[in-house]
């Protein structure tokens, strides 16, 4: 990216001795306390990550890469908290790789806030303690007479001293081993409305994406890769390489890839190309996904995760047996930014630049292929328009490296949409089978679950709610390979195990003649008492969530409303959700959905009702309608036309609620998920007595 | 021959083929980047635009169409961010990943330029073409009703 006007004047005010105060939020535990923190003075730190400038003005340098979860703004906002200095004063400028001052440089199963926390406050408390120190010893008064508040220290004679005046001095003191942190009573930012730090940028269209970098010499690209599980035998490129624009047509790892002066040159070329594929084995179809379910089921292969009692004698006692499968395609992710990446490889170094949520094992898989050491490859990152877990895979910085190698160019790859739809890697298809065991008294003593997964690893999350609170457990899983390419999807796995799950506790509740929330508190209950094995999740969260939904919701008290319940713990959050049916027209309609989410502390309000909302919109969406098709190796559809979205015209109202207990703050980009299609079709089961076994619905 | 155009008020000649996309025209040869690329079709409007006026999805328009139209992109419809759309956005907070909002504010700076107050069903019918894979879309609708309130009666 080119260097804008307020980069060039940071940098200058660098280089002429303003001072860069420089924290290594992200140091190993082992390190922690003292050391946590390094004061760096001096020219040309920009990868230091907070600096104040004799005017005052605080630039904090986000780690993390943007893809839409808000975390940009989410950092700086806890920094600037314990820093004590006015919002208005921070800006925010998104760091590059750099593996020497970050530790977990990435975007992915919502663990930001929760692994940086006690980093980001100690990064901003450490220096509001030495900007105290500074104003002590320059008014020879005590440190503890000191106060500060939105960028100043005040002594307590009425002086004043704005940070940025203190900014030398302080970076000379030794770091402070102990700091205190705030109250939480007292936080001015956090749990406030912050908006998108981008928001300007984003609104007046400034280049911000992957998509956009341009870079000089820079050629354009696109790949046109095998059906899954084919191979190339043979192309045919001489028409494609005479068509205006185009430079040149290579080929690697049964790949082509078209190289031109323009996208649309390359995109009327595409037509002309023409390629021939073979196979080893049969390419896979649908059917074949159904034989591998089938076969999965009633294999005696399952890996078993988890062994509680003994289910198989219990089950056979039960005075009730309910058992359900339920089912689910593989899907796209879809983001609106389809996959593209820039590479520039040289003989001893690389600069690769574009949207991943992996900058450093994309750095680490480039040195492999290339045999380049990663301390010659530059990774910059991009703000991405979306990823929902496409942008963990690799693949496509590979692509633009190896291409970049072979035509010794710097090289722009994109990928249409219908290349992005049909390349992977997708959610994985997977099949349920839930059997649950009632006593005569409706009481649950056998439950198991066997997940058969295609290319899905573990497909159960064995050690999770309602696990825990039965005495006789069986849960079991298989994964079976694919030649489709797949990877996590916004909350692996449990985006439609959660699903599954809490549409078949709704049929458990209802073979029990229980009501649903009071069946999930009574397990709960035993939970908290009576324990059975491990469990990963708190029972007074869950039971907490359970009853705040209830009531924000009117469970059950408003007539001619049709209401279905969930909830689900995932990414250490916990959601409950509440969703209304109406039928208009002889046809059930979603016109509520009521979220109450346990995420401990909420750090920006504004971003994490976003995050609630559009996680339900995006559950919502996929459980009615995303569905992918195989045919020989090849995913359709491949285009928004046939592959539904969810429209602004097809939203419930969405009522997200926070119980915001002030816990250390854990994952919030995905885990409103997992339960909404489960409170969605249970309420549709409420008002049609039809309950849904397959994801889409429709 | 060129196809010559007014883009954000400034005179363009285009000597490339004329069935070249809009959308294409403007990133690759005119270097407006902030109109975006999602699906090609006319699905999605991502690549929303304005010609004479009108929003149109400039991914499937070629530029051989554009001969001396008025053309308005994310970039031109007020540089300084002050169009009562960008300020709705930016004070609602909609933007997620942000890549769709060129697109969904030039179709809502259309439909204001039409119907300053529409209802709150036409504002949900006039936003419906343009899909937020973030779901963004309640705050859509917001802003698009703030928008409008901050447009004089």
């Amino acid at each position: 990216m080119k260097t804008s006007r307020r980069d060039f004047i940071q940098k200058t005010a660098l280089f002429t001795g303003v001072f860069t105060l420089g924290f290594d939020w992200f140091s190993a535990e082992a390190s922690a306390e003292t050391s946590a923190m390094e004061v760096v003075t001096g020219a040309g730190r920009f990868n230091a990550f907070l600096s104040i400038d004799s005017l005052g003005k605080v630039t904090l340098f986000s780690p993390n890469p943007e893809i839409g979860q808000g975390i940009k703004t989410a950092f700086p906002v806890v920094v600037a908290e314990e820093l004590d200095v006015d919002w208005a004063q921070v800006q925010v400028e998104q760091a590059n790789l750099d593996t020497k001052q970050f530790e977990r440089q990435l975007t992915g199963g919502s663990g930001a806030l929760k692994h940086s926390w006690e980093r980001l406050r100690k990064a901003g408390a450490t220096v509001r303690k030495m900007m105290m120190q500074a104003a002590a010893d320059q008014w020879k008064v005590n440190v503890a007479q000191c106060k500060t508040s939105k960028g100043f220290v005040f002594g307590p004679a009425g002086q004043k001293a704005s940070y940025g005046s203190l900014a030398e001095a302080a970076s000379k003191l030794p770091v402070p081993s102990e700091v205190k942190f705030k109250d939480r009573k007292d936080y001015k930012i956090i749990g406030t409305r912050v908006k998108g730090v981008d928001n300007k940028n984003v609104v007046t269209g400034k280049p911000l994406f992957g998509i956009d970098i341009r870079k000089p010499g820079m050629v354009f690209a696109q790949i046109v890769r095998p059906p899954f599980g084919a191979t190339l035998k043979s192309f045919s490129a001489e028409d494609v390489k005479k068509m205006p624009g185009i430079l040149e047509v290579v080929s690697f790892k049964n790949k082509v890839a078209i190289v031109g002066e323009s996208t649309y040159a390359i995109l009327q070329a595409r037509a002309s190309l023409t390629c021939d594929y073979g196979s080893d084995v049969p390419l896979e179809s649908n059917d074949t996904h159904q034989n591998w379910f089938d076969e999965g089921m009633k294999s005696d292969k399952a890996q078993v995760m988890r062994k509680d009692g003994d289910f198989a004698a219990a089950i056979a006692s039960a005075a009730k047996v309910i058992e359900a499968t339920y089912e689910c395609p593989f899907i796209s992710h879809s983001p609106m930014e389809p996959m593209n990446f820039f590479a520039d490889v040289k003989a001893d170094s690389v600069l690769l630049a574009g949207p991943t949520q992996v900058p450093q094992p994309a750095q680490k898989a480039v040195s492999d292929l290339l045999k380049i050491p990663v301390d010659k490859i530059q990774v910059e990152l991009s703000k991405m328009g979306g990823g929902f877990g496409r942008r963990l895979s690799n693949d496509f910085v590979l692509e633009a490296a190896e291409l970049s190698s072979m035509i010794k160019k710097p090289v722009f790859v994109m990928w249409t949409r219908e290349d992005d739809m049909s390349g992977g890697t997708y959610r994985p298809a997977v099949r349920y089978r839930f059997k649950a065991g009632l006593d005569k008294n409706g009481e649950i003593i056998a439950f198991s679950l066997r997940g058969v997964g295609l290319n899905a690893g573990n497909s159960t999350r064995q050690d999770n709610f309602p696990v825990g609170a039965i005495e006789n457990v069986l849960i079991e899983s298989i994964d079976q390979k694919s030649a489709v390419t797949t990877g996590p999807w916004r909350a692996p796995i449990t985006n439609f195990l959660g699903y599954a799950e809490q549409a078949f506790l709704d049929e458990v509740a209802e073979a029990a003649g229980k009501d649903p929330i009071q069946m999930r508190l009574a397990l709960l209950e035993k939970v908290k008492t009576k324990p059975v094995g491990k469990i990963t999740y708190e029972p007074a969260r869950f039971e907490e969530v359970i009853k705040k939904v209830a009531e924000k919701a009117q469970w059950k008290k408003k007539p001619g409303v049709h209401q279905g319940f969930s909830v689900y713990y995932s990414h250490l959050s916990y959601v409950a959700q509440i969703a209304e049916v109406k039928v208009e027209k002889g046809k059930p309609k979603v016109t509520k959905v009521t979220a109450v989410t346990d995420c401990g502390e909420v750090v920006n309000l504004s971003g994490a009702e976003n995050q609630v909302k559009g996680a339900i919109i995006d559950g919502m969406g996929h459980a009615l309608f995303a569905k992918l098709n195989f045919q020989k190796g090849v995913a359709s559809p491949s285009n928004f036309n046939a592959y539904r979205m969810i429209r602004g015209n097809e939203i419930p109202v969405i009522d997200a609620h926070f119980v915001n207990n002030g816990i250390a703050p854990t994952g919030l980009g995905e885990p409103a998920l997992p339960p909404t299609g489960g409170s969605i079709a249970n309420a549709i089961y409420a008002a049609t007595k039809k309950r849904y076994y397959k994801q889409p619905f429709n | 021959m060129a196809i010559n155009c007014t883009v954000n008020k400034k005179k363009v000649s285009l000597d490339i083929d004329p069935n070249t996309p809009l959308l294409w025209a403007l990133r690759d040869h005119l270097s407006l980047l902030g109109t975006k690329y999602g699906c090609g079709i006319a699905q999605c409007g991502a690549c929303t635009v304005w010609v004479n006026g009108e929003p149109t999805r400039s991914c499937v328009l070629p530029i051989s169409a554009v001969s001396n139209a008025q053309i308005t992109t994310i970039e031109g419809l007020d540089p300084a961010g002050k169009h009562p759309v960008q300020v709705a956005w930016d004070e609602l907070d909609v933007p997620q990943c942000g890549y769709c909002q060129a697109g969904q504010i030039m179709t809502a700076a259309g439909l204001l330029k039409k119907n300053p107050h529409p209802t709150e069903q036409e504002i949900v019918d006039g936003m419906s073409g343009n899909i937020c894979r973030c779901g963004t879309y309640h705050r859509i609708q917001e802003a698009v009703k703030l928008a409008s309130k901050k447009i004089k009666k």
